[in-house]
């Protein structure tokens, strides 16, 4: 049994400042579980997240295999029931909210209350607008990521971090739609799945 | 002159209704910044006027 000691300093181990300890400070919200949440959640729990709010309605189905962080073994399961499994398997200490709900603009405010950061991970694009537009109108002052433009076999360049504001910032290639026909890969969901991690770790150590 | 996503538009007095029509984006896959501040979309009838910095995000579909 790895002990969260040795865990944390395997997390900080070829760092010269401590990584686990500021990542262990943090709370961060994901909404929606696919192909974003899922793989931005891995990447958190990897570097030590101290506590994540998940929620999404949605059960894991073959068709998300292609690009989210389930196996075959979670089909059927409710994502907020395999995503917490899965990421306690990567790091068993992070504490770890999952709600099985649909995400409204009314639910919202109280679901990541306690959130420094929420990342927007719907895959429709009425639910990325809607959610962008309730954070912004009753938490401006929450940090808030969101992705737009991750479809197709394009440029893995094409896939950006731009702020917009000193709360916002919006990764993808903002373009490509999955409604254009070239569906969804791995590659460029977790490109952009990445960016937005990343910009979530730089907000916490900036906050440091 | 009106800021539309850094570039100077002749659109003042143009409704961001218009506006996003103008576009061809659907008001329900967006969110409008003006100076900074999200625009709530029951303000959307509201004209722009001289010198409105505003950013439009129009959201496309995947994740």
């Amino acid at each position: 049994m790895i002990t969260e000691t040795e865990f944390a300093a395997a997390v900080d181990s070829r760092s010269r400042r401590p990584i686990y300890s500021i990542m262990q400070a943090a709370h961060i919200g994901i909404a929606g579980l696919g192909g974003l949440g899922s793989n931005i959640a891995a990447a958190l729990v990897r570097s030590g997240i101290g506590h994540l709010t998940l929620a999404d309605f949605d059960t894991v189905e073959l068709s998300n295999i292609n690009r989210q962080l389930y196996a075959l073994s979670h089909i059927g399961m409710k994502k907020a029931d395999a995503l917490p499994e899965i990421l306690h398997g990567i790091n068993p200490f992070c504490k770890i909210d999952a709600h099985d709900l649909r995400i409204t603009a009314e639910n919202c405010k109280t679901l990541f209350a306690d959130c420094d950061i929420i990342i927007e991970a719907f895959d429709l694009p009425e639910q990325k607008a809607m959610l962008v537009n309730a954070v912004l109108e009753q938490m401006p002052e929450k940090h808030l990521i969101s992705g737009s433009g991750m479809a197709g076999f394009g440029r893995a360049n094409a896939i950006t971090t731009r702020r917009i504001t000193e709360r916002l910032t919006l990764c993808g290639d903002g373009v490509t739609d999955v409604a254009d026909g070239d569906g969804l890969t791995a590659s460029r969901v977790m490109i952009c799945a990445g960016h937005m991690a990343a910009r979530a770790v730089e907000i916490i150590f900036n906050q440091e | 002159m009106v800021t539309i996503n850094g570039e100077q538009k002749d659109c003042a007095g143009m409704t961001v209704s218009a506006l996003l029509a103008s576009m061809q984006l659907l008001p329900a896959r967006t969110a409008v910044m003006i100076g900074g501040e999200i625009l709530p979309k029951a303000s959307y009838d509201r004209p722009l006027t001289d010198g409105d910095e505003v950013e439009i995000i129009g959201f496309v579909g995947g994740g």
